[in-house]
């Protein structure tokens, strides 16, 4: 189970932050999303989850 | 479907002023739908969540209007052709090009360092609301105010402009404005901005938006001021005017009121119901899209050259949600569409959260028993501005 963000299409909405806030923060040089723990334990992936289904850019991945 | 519809206009049909305008969820009943705009323009209503999202996050659909001057909203049309820094009408690289700097200003994190203060300032207005006594009216004592406030600080501009501010914005959203009157007013706001942009670069200041952008971008003159001008419009219309609509779907809903009461630590969790559920009453439909080819979209052909707005309707579609129909705010949140979807989603939603969350919570435990001074459906609403609000609500407690 890995965490992705594709930083070539992300907009910094900060969505991944609010939906699974363990795993993900933002840059503080350019406000993109930034996967803190890229294989996180089963009890925060549904908040992963719901940060690949909440992300506009559609930028966020689970690999399982 | 071998004739379209007529699009009906919001703001002139709704028969409640909290649902949307009449015949238009019968409508879009049937999947996506050709209608005609007021300005006789053809073009496709999608209403289903995945279509919605499909629409705003499929580069197929491009939000690039030129050439086609009808389709640009009545604010963009007064502004006129061209127009560096409006980022609503571009694609792709472009787009990323404005929208990702000014992404740093608005992260979660920076926002959660702000909310003592926005405290604050919605604690100044209801302590002003209690002292002049009941009835007081809600949008000119909280709605317009707060939102102003708070993102004049989060740019960087003096708060002593704040009337500039909200006549620029009238005139910017406003229906029946002129260019004449739009450009006098920008050029106002123009010339308070400069002289803001130019004491930022001799301070070096990037702990504010236009500090930012002047310090830290590769944004020039046009770009900065039409960018700054459109936050600061942006920032406090649409806000103020989802705020007031929040406070009357509850008054609306009384078992809900007393859902929020009960346990206001949960406004953030409520604030996502609210969204979801009052815009996708409101209806209507709107950022509209060119087909660049040709896209199936909800089982139809969308064909290349044709233009589609989404209504944001999908916000009661049952495959979000079950009882998608139903303001229900022990709800848990759910991944809706109040604030678009895609690379244009609103730049805005977490300051847009963080201050809806405050004012909510705040309202409501200040004033436990604010109630309506005349009923909802009496109230006026504001039918000339692009953006939809109620103009006054008289409360009292």
């Amino acid at each position: 189970m890995t965490v992705r963000i594709d930083q070539t299409r992300c907009i910094g909405s900060g969505q991944c932050v609010l939906a699974a806030p363990d795993v993900f923060d933002q840059s503080d040089d350019d406000g993109l999303g930034l996967v803190v723990i890229t294989e996180p334990p089963a009890d925060l992936l549904p908040g992963v989850r719901d940060a690949v289904d909440r992300c506009p850019a559609q930028v966020v991945s689970l690999e399982e | 479907m071998t004739e379209a519809a007529v699009c009906p206009v919001p703001h002139e049909n709704r028969t409640h002023p909290l649902g949307a305008p009449a015949g238009f969820e019968e409508a879009i009943s049937n999947g996506p739908v050709k209608m005609i705009w007021p300005n006789g323009v053809e073009a496709w209503v999608v209403s289903s969540y995945a279509g919605v999202r499909q629409v705003l996050s499929d580069q197929r659909f491009s939000a690039n209007k030129e050439g086609a001057p009808e389709m640009r909203t009545e604010g963009e049309q007064i502004l006129g052709v061209p127009q560096p820094g409006n980022m609503n009408v571009m694609d792709g690289e472009e787009h990323l090009r404005l929208r990702r700097p000014l992404s740093r200003a608005f992260m979660v994190k920076r926002l959660n360092e702000m909310r003592p203060r926005i405290q604050e300032i919605v604690d100044e207005h209801l302590d002003a609301m209690e002292r002049g006594g009941a009835p007081a009216d809600l949008v000119s004592s909280l709605c317009l105010p707060v939102p102003s406030l708070v993102i004049a600080e989060l740019l960087g501009v003096p708060a002593e402009h704040q009337e500039l501010f909200q006549a620029t914005a009238r005139e910017m959203f406003g229906k029946n404005g002129s260019k004449a009157e739009y450009e006098a007013k920008a050029a106002e706001l123009g010339e308070v901005l400069a002289k803001v942009v130019v004491e930022k670069k001799a301070s070096g200041a990037t702990d504010d938006m236009i500090g930012l952008m002047v310090n830290d971008t590769d944004f020039d003159m046009d770009e900065l001021l039409m960018l700054a001008i459109g936050l600061l419009a942006a920032g406090h219309e649409t806000t103020s005017n989802f705020f007031g609509l929040f406070t009357l779907t509850l008054f609306e809903h009384p078992d809900q009121l007393a859902v929020l009461k009960h346990d206001p630590s949960r406004a953030d969790v409520i604030v996502e119901e609210m969204l979801r559920y009052t815009i996708g009453k409101l209806g209507g439909a709107g950022l509209a899209r060119k087909a660049v080819e040709d896209v199936e979209v909800d089982g139809v052909t969308i064909r290349a050259g044709d233009w589609v707005t989404v209504s944001f309707h999908a916000n009661l579609d049952e495959t979000l949600c079950p009882r998608a129909g139903e303001l229900d705010l022990e709800r848990k949140a759910v991944s809706h569409l109040g604030f678009g979807f895609g690379p244009h989603q609103c730049l805005g939603a977490n300051l847009a959260r963080a201050e809806l969350q405050i004012l909510l919570r705040s309202l409501f435990t200040r004033f436990p028993d604010v109630r309506p001074a005349i009923p909802v459906a009496e109230m006026d609403f504001r039918e000339d501005m692009i953006t939809y609000g109620a103009a006054a609500i008289p409360v009292e407690w």
